[in-house]
């Protein structure tokens, strides 16, 4: 009989691959995107509005996916929304691994009022739904990068402090730590060299994780138009505006969200496949 | 017992609740500007300023403040609008039925949808089958409701357009509707033909918000019924004769239902979250588009009422789920 979980198996190898090139071509592509990017992705120009893709009828050399209404480029647009991304990504997605796993260490290993006040501060934020407390955060802040990094890590350390507080707390249990202590060891001495490097893997399964939903909160505020300026190109912005002109120009949509879509996935794949690595029951 | 644990359930609750009151007055707060300022028409005297400030208690020290504001809260007096000039509660709980039936009909779709994956992928088990709808399973875990939505809307909006992906309900049959509850109203009076409006307009947003649900009931419920069916009384019911469609529906799923039941309470409240972008997508008339257009108007006295609802709601329903939980599990019952 064929197992069924072969399938998943097989491929499991492949996906982490395609998804670990997909980050690496969007890296490359925003980090050199002055460079390759074929248009100034904010030069408007009405002559060359809504050209299609490269391979359609009617479309112009040098603009491969085609224009939008205003004939930015929508290539060049999604290299340079990349840079918001990824921007994003990595500076929310650590700061939030950062603050949340030290507020979950200190909660599951101290233990105490400290476990107290962190876990009943975690009950209150479960009850705010993340993507309005963002735009609550925003409405207040007022747009810009800063302010969508700092909602990103104000609604999701949750996430980091919850999974690595228990985490914690289960390891604190176990003999080697006990053993630790007998040895004459500090509490804090104990965290950081016993405890800390044991719930490292969950933390960087986590933070993997993390970007990818840094990623689209990013997109979904730009999609409302509270993420940075509306002058600079985000995915989430494109995706607006090509919502409106589906009709006629449905590739300002697509690309976007194409390349959106893939990035999220890539980042999920990629924390899934880190989870099996590190989990070794699976193994 | 049980008595105990619901007062005592019900005190974390309040809690929480306060610890939601303070969080999202502290946010409003922090707001650059004299909330006062923004209200008055320029050229105001400083007398008028005094007098608004009193008016609202902004004279008074920041915990009086909050005591004064929660007790409105309490009492129902969220504030009145500044874009509109209207009570924030009335407008707020004109908008709620629209988000609450778009939320239970993706809870149905996502139930439907994932209890049918879990019972292919365990009449299946061990088959590609089985494999294939793991893979898809996984992708539909992993990309949220608000990328679905706009997969729908290319699909069944432009490619294949057999759906309506913007609005509740058709402009010309609104005001045929004498509550805010129009998919409910309509079963009841049998208007199918608004019925059939409705759910034209609803289910490519309920199905966005559905689908990553879905995919967390399939995986779990298919995980728990494989675990169920090596057990000795399903191998029992095997070698009376059964056929194996009986034994997964009758003997297996009772069992194994439990821990999913779970998990849809908790998940539930993320559902209503995504609520807030959905609606905005496919310009829905509920609370999330309201939220949103009060942000960009600035209007706070609004989105502090919707967040305060939407809070309300995410603990009712993990309350509710919690005491459905013990109710059901024997060994809560009687522990």
């Amino acid at each position: 009989m064929l197992d069924g979980r072969s399938l998943v198996k097989r491929t499991a190898g492949l996906r982490l691959w395609l998804s670990a090139g997909w980050i690496a071509a969007l890296v490359i592509g925003a980090v050199f995107a002055p460079w390759i990017a074929p248009q100034d992705p904010l030069m408007q120009d009405l002559f060359t509005s809504r050209l299609p893709p490269f391979w359609m009828d009617g479309a112009e050399p040098g603009y491969w996916l085609g224009t939008d209404s205003l004939g930015r480029d929508v290539l060049s647009r999604i290299l340079y929304g990349g840079r918001v991304a990824l921007i994003v990504a990595l500076i929310a997605g650590t700061a939030t691994a950062l603050i949340g796993a030290t507020l979950g260490l200190i909660a599951g290993y101290f233990r105490g009022w400290a476990d107290m006040v962190i876990s009943r501060l975690v009950d209150i934020w479960m009850a705010f739904p993340p993507v309005l407390f963002a735009i609550l955060l925003i409405a207040v802040m007022g747009t810009g990068l800063t302010s969508v990094v700092v909602a990103i890590i104000v609604i999701d350390w949750t996430r980091f402090a919850r999974v690595v507080r228990a985490e914690a707390m289960a390891q604190g249990a176990m003999d080697y730590v006990a053993s630790a202590q007998v040895a004459g060891r500090g509490r804090m001495s104990t965290l950081l060299t016993e405890i800390l490097p044991n719930v490292l893997s969950t933390i960087a399964v986590l933070l993997t994780l993390e970007m990818g939903i840094a990623v689209i909160v990013e997109a979904i505020l730009s999609f409302v138009n509270l993420s940075v300026s509306t002058d600079d190109p985000t995915w989430g912005g494109m995706i607006a505006e090509g919502r409106l002109s589906i009709h006629q120009a449905w590739w300002v949509l697509v690309f976007p969200l194409v390349a959106l879509f893939l990035t999220v996935l890539s980042f999920s794949q990629l924390g899934e496949g880190l989870k099996d690595r590190f989990d070794p029951v699976l193994n | 017992m049980f008595l105990r644990r619901l007062l005592s359930r019900i005190a974390t609750t309040l809690v929480t609740l306060f610890g939601v009151a303070v969080i999202v007055f502290a946010v409003i707060r922090i707001v650059p500007g004299d909330p006062v300022a923004m209200m008055l028409p320029p050229g105001a005297t400083e007398a008028d300023i005094a007098r608004l400030q009193a008016f609202y208690g902004l004279d008074k020290s920041i915990p009086e403040q909050f005591f004064i504001w929660l007790g409105g809260v309490v009492q129902g007096d969220f504030g009145t609008s500044i874009t509109t000039r209207q009570p924030v509660l009335g407008l707020v709980l004109s908008r709620l039925p629209a988000t609450l039936e778009l939320s239970v009909m993706a809870l149905v779709i996502a139930v439907a949808l994932g209890g049918l994956v879990a019972l292919t992928g365990t009449r299946l088990r061990y088959t590609r089958t089985e494999g294939a709808l793991d893979v898809a399973n996984g992708m539909a875990l992993s990309v949220p409701d608000f990328l679905w939505g706009l997969v729908l809307i290319l699909l069944f909006g432009v490619l294949w357009p057999v759906f309506t992906i913007s609005g509740r309900v058709s402009p010309n049959l609104a005001p045929e509707f004498a509550t805010s509850f129009f998919l409910f109203e309509s079963v009841v009076r049998l208007r199918f033909d608004l019925w059939l409006d409705l759910v034209q307009h609803m289910l490519m947003p309920a199905l966005a918000l559905a689908i990553p649900l879905a995919a967390i009931i399939g995986q779990l419920l298919k995980q728990s019924l494989k675990e169920t069916m090596h057990l000795d009384y399903v191998t029992l019911a095997r070698t009376k004769g059964y056929s194996e469609n009986h034994v997964i529906l009758r003997e297996a799923l009772r069992n194994a239902v439990l821990p999913t039941l779970t998990l849809i309470g908790v998940q539930f409240t993320f559902l209503i979250g995504g609520t807030v972008i959905i609606e905005r997508l496919f310009s829905y008339e509920g609370l999330g588009n309201m939220a949103i257009d009060a942000v960009i108007n600035r209007d706070l006295p609004l989105i502090q009422g919707i967040v305060l609802l939407f809070a309300l709601l995410f603990t009712m329903v993990n309350l509710a789920v919690d005491l459905l939980y013990a109710v059901l599990n024997p060994r809560l019952r009687h522990a």
